[in-house]
């Protein structure tokens, strides 16, 4: 945990910046101008309103969607648009708002999909089971029940996602996420429809990860408490605009964020 | 190493020693770790213990001192014991799923100066309640995660004690100075402390010596013939009397490899993976593991249902009398071999039993039919009774004479005798030797010329020669009209249907027997699915009127049979209600091995008992409830009460 009134965990470098970018999907602006910089190490939450533009940015970041303006800087290489297998590539890792795994492979395999990428055996080696491919799977399969044993699922290694309640789904996805060893990581509402227990379970998991593995991690999250709790600073989007951004107190003093969370009065 | 090999070892050090000498390259410990089983041998196990105890020591732990031990079953923890006793120090295990109330009670009274803990969890519980524990000076753990930040002013990685003491020992005098240690240690000298857990009240540390907890455990260790080859999986608290006893005690004097479980949660499937021969379940694990066949079974294919349906009723009729040896048609032996290809081998195999060649349950009473199940699959479950105070047997049922309602003749070397209120006592080789810093509640439960109390009321069988338990001494009451009231008796007869998980019976001084049940969740959650029953909680669940109808039914059956005792038969229940929370040991109502703990829950409920003895059609309630971080909170709730037919009492002589 952050310690509490404390200074703030000292953040390296930028990793990552948005310049001015703005997306528009037809007369729809979901995003218009909206710059700010994740830095490296560091808890870096997107809140707003329903609407305001969080997932759109996400998906901005990973490339799946290209802002029609703007500028992304990651790791110093400026682009305009990106693929999202570039960003896989490049150490962006992501979770989705709804679960997205491969319901009727066990958390084992789906965990071990994460690591397709730092796979380099051709594809015959591994149909043979043997030699390189062999040493590489037992490698990476270390690397994956260091995971299990991280997120504490060793019970359901060998259980079907599909059948498992919707809270476990959620860590072994944030687990497959993790298996790609990224640099970012990108949580897209990690706590949604979780109880108190759960939320509290993946606060923890997520300090932990970001402590354990040193990632630097965006998420977007509606629980104001779990955000002031864990982000180190925080940026406020309302109707795709950025109306805030700074530590998680003086968000919550903000005026702006204040009126777009509870209503202005007219 | 310098030991006297050929002096019996008093001291669980010394038996460590010989057993590198004797078993050296055989296993010793197992844990999964990674998805990866690994193994410690004997000899392993030594190495790293001596390099342990030396880095404790040079923390500053001393002979005659206190460590607790906190957590679930690690080798870690196991080593931890046994290196404090390499120094003459006295373990004391605490329960792992202990409130930070009950761990600062353990931890306080007996002023532990160290601590041996798991991981993160662990410590925070500890250091929520620190400032109740002045004198914990230095914590050592296990598991790293999440305590890289934590001041480690005192705080010590076990890994990095161990390294320490590693060290140190490469100097050859402090080789001979550890030598020394463990030759200084006697057999007479306290080799642990066992908290119990309070069934009666406050727990209280029981000191137990080394030298007889060894000879205890050599004498059963004898008895079930147990060797260096067979496995044990160590899966129950590490505090509980059980677990130091069958697994730790057994395990170094017989030399038998003990597996810890990858985590307390996939112990089931790591019992498949170990296929351990020696095997310990309380019934209530039993009637889990039963329930969750039933259901899976009820689930399953058609012709899957109808083969198990009818080979268990084979089982049921063949399967015990050829277990004991006694005449079997050959339709049953062939049918019986037929089911064990079918349906009982392949059970097992999925229960993790295939190997097992000596199980035993106790703790509680077990259901017949739930015991008969087992027994009927060919696996040899047998039934033993003891307490922490009797370092566990006191009793136990020899191969060939196992009945379910019995807990076999007294063990080896045990003397037991009944007192006039049929209070059982005996006098073990195991037996300890006092309460730690409570002299009057020792002399309370000893007798003048040596024989411990046990509490529970009791008298041996006439036709077999064996032990029955009845219930707690103190609990057995009599309804008003004179008629015997044992409140476990009537539990137990509900208990067996896997629906009910919990029953409370009231009748003591009363006109007539109540009960209060809680439903089990699993079982009737998957009823209520196939039933289409909409539910949102346990509580909505409970008191679902078609779930009382079904409770009722059971409740009728369970008449039935008192009916046909012709003690039993004026305890039938006359009302009953289904409570609207989960009995918990969080909340204090259930002891930490899970059993009831009726004086506690008669006051906490005390308006529901009225209302089931007021003729009242419904009453309401509210209760407290204490999370597992410790918050309260509170539930409240309308529950319903149900009025019962009562089966008349058979003229004597004719057949119900």
């Amino acid at each position: 945990m952050r310690a509490p009134g404390g200074p703030e965990v000292a953040v390296g470098d930028v990793l990552l910046s948005v310049e001015n970018v703005s997306l528009s999907f037809g007369g729809v602006k979901a995003v218009s101008d909206v710059s700010f910089d994740i830095r490296k190490g560091e808890i870096r939450a997107i809140i707003g309103p329903n609407g305001a533009g969080k997932t759109s940015m996400l998906n901005i970041i990973n490339g799946f969607y290209h802002p029609q303006q703007g500028r992304i800087n990651f790791k110093g290489e400026t682009r305009a648009r990106m693929r999202p297998h570039d960003a896989a590539h490049g150490g962006i890792a992501r979770t989705f708002q709804n679960v997205a795994l491969f319901r009727g492979m066990t958390a084992l395999d789906n965990i071990m999909a994460g690591r397709t990428l730092k796979m380099h055996t051709n594809f015959f080696w591994q149909l043979l089971r043997y030699g390189p491919a062999m040493t590489e799977e037992v490698e990476h399969r270390r690397r994956v029940e260091e995971i299990i044993d991280f997120l504490k699922i060793q019970e359901i290694r060998r259980t079907p996602v599909g059948r498992l309640p919707y809270g476990l789904q959620k860590r072994v996805e944030l687990g497959r996420a993790l298996a790609m060893e990224p640099e970012l990581l990108l949580l897209d509402e990690p706590m949604a429809g979780m109880n108190m227990e759960e939320k509290e379970d993946m606060s923890r998991f997520v300090l932990d990860v970001n402590d354990h593995y040193g990632t630097t991690i965006a998420l977007i999250e509606h629980d104001m408490g779990v955000v002031m709790d864990l982000s180190d600073r925080v940026v406020v989007l309302d109707h795709g605009i950025k109306i805030a951004d700074g530590t998680p107190n003086e968000v919550k003093s903000n005026q702006a964020v204040i009126d777009a969370y509870l209503g202005v009065a007219h | 190493m310098a030991s006297n090999a050929s002096a019996p070892a008093d001291t669980f050090p010394k038996l460590l020693i010989r057993n590198a000498h004797l078993y050296g390259a055989r296993p010793s410990m197992r844990h999964k770790d990674l998805g990866v089983w690994q193994t410690w041998t004997w000899a392993e196990v030594l190495e790293i213990v001596r390099a342990y105890a030396v880095g404790l020591h040079r923390l500053g732990l001393k002979r005659g001192e206190t460590i607790a031990i906190v957590g679930g079953n690690r080798p870690k923890l196991y080593w931890s014991v046994m290196a404090a006793q390499m120094l003459g120090a006295v373990p004391v295990p605490v329960y792992a799923d202990a409130v930070a109330e009950e761990l600062s009670f353990v931890l306080a009274h007996a002023e532990t100066r160290f601590a041996a803990i798991e991981d993160q969890e662990q410590i925070d519980k500890i250091q929520s309640v620190m400032e109740r524990l002045p004198k914990l000076e230095q914590m050592v753990y296990d598991e790293t995660r999440g305590l890289r930040d934590y001041d480690h002013a005192r705080l010590r990685s076990m890994s990095d004690v161990i390294e320490d003491g590693r060290k140190a020992l490469a100097d050859p005098a402090v080789g001979a100075w550890l030598d020394a240690e463990v030759a200084a240690g006697k057999g007479s000298d306290p080799s642990i402390i066992l908290y119990t857990s309070g069934t009666t009240g406050a727990s209280k540390g029981v000191v137990l010596t080394g030298e007889r907890s060894i000879k205890a455990a050599t004498d059963t260790v004898k008895f079930d013939k147990l060797t260096e080859k067979d496995v044990a999986l160590a899966y129950l608290p590490l505090a509980w009397v059980g677990d130091h006893y069958l697994n730790y005690a057994q395990g170094l004097v017989s030399g038998f490899c003990t597996a810890c479980p990858e985590s307390p949660d996939t112990a089931m499937a790591d019992l498949r993976e170990i296929g351990p021969t020696f095997y310990f379940a309380p019934p209530r694990t039993l009637e889990i593991l039963l329930t969750r066949v039933m259901i899976r079974m009820e689930d399953a294919a058609l012709i899957k249902r109808k083969l198990f349906h009818y080979f268990i009723g084979v089982a049921r009729r063949y399967g015990e009398k050829i277990l004991n040896n006694q005449p079997v048609p050959l339709t049953g032996r062939l049918l019986y071999w037929l089911g064990n290809i079918l349906v009982y081998g392949p059970l097992k195999n999925v229960l993790g039993f295939s190997r097992v060649r000596v199980a035993y349950t106790a703790g509680e009473a077990v259901g017949p039919d739930l015991f008969a199940f087992y027994r009927s699959m060919g696996l040899n479950f047998k039934q033993l009774y003891g307490q922490t105070e009797a370092f566990l047997y006191v009793t136990a049922q020899p191969d060939g004479e196992i009945y379910s309602d019995t807990v076999g003749p007294a063990c080896p070397n045990v003397d037991i005798r009944i007192a006039e209120n049929g209070e059982v006592l005996f006098r073990s080789p195991g037996m300890f030797s006092g309460y730690f810093k409570d002299d009057a509640k020792t002399a309370e439960v000893m007798t003048p010329d040596g024989f411990v109390k046990t509490g529970d009321a009791g008298f041996f069988d006439e036709k077999t020669g064996h032990l029955k338990i009845i219930d707690r001494a103190k609990d057995v009451g009599k309804l008003n009209d004179g008629t015997l009231f044992p409140p476990k008796y009537i539990e137990n007869k509900l208990k067996f249907y896997p629906n009910i998980r919990e029953v409370v019976a009231i009748g003591d001084k009363r006109d007539f027997v109540c009960v209060m049940l809680n439903i089990d969740l699993t079982a009737v959650g998957s009823w209520a699915e196939r039933h289409n029953v909409v539910y949102g909680s346990y509580q909505e669940l409970a008191g679902h009127p078609l779930v009382y109808d079904m409770i009722e039914k059971h409740v009728a059956e369970a008449n039935r049979s008192l009916a046909e005792d012709k003690i039993m038969a004026g305890a039938q229940i006359r009302r009953f209600l289904i409570l609207h929370k989960e009995l918990d040991a969080d909340d204090g109502e259930l002891t930490r091995t899970q059993k009831v703990r009726r004086g506690f829950i008669a006051d906490r409920y005390a308006t529901l008992i009225e209302a089931l003895y007021d003729g009242s059609k419904e009453a309401d309630i509210s209760t407290e409830v204490t999370f597992e971080d410790g918050r309260k909170g509170t539930i409240s709730a309308r529950v319903k009460i149900r009025d019962m037919q009562v089966v008349p009492v058979p003229v004597m002589g004719r057949a119900a």
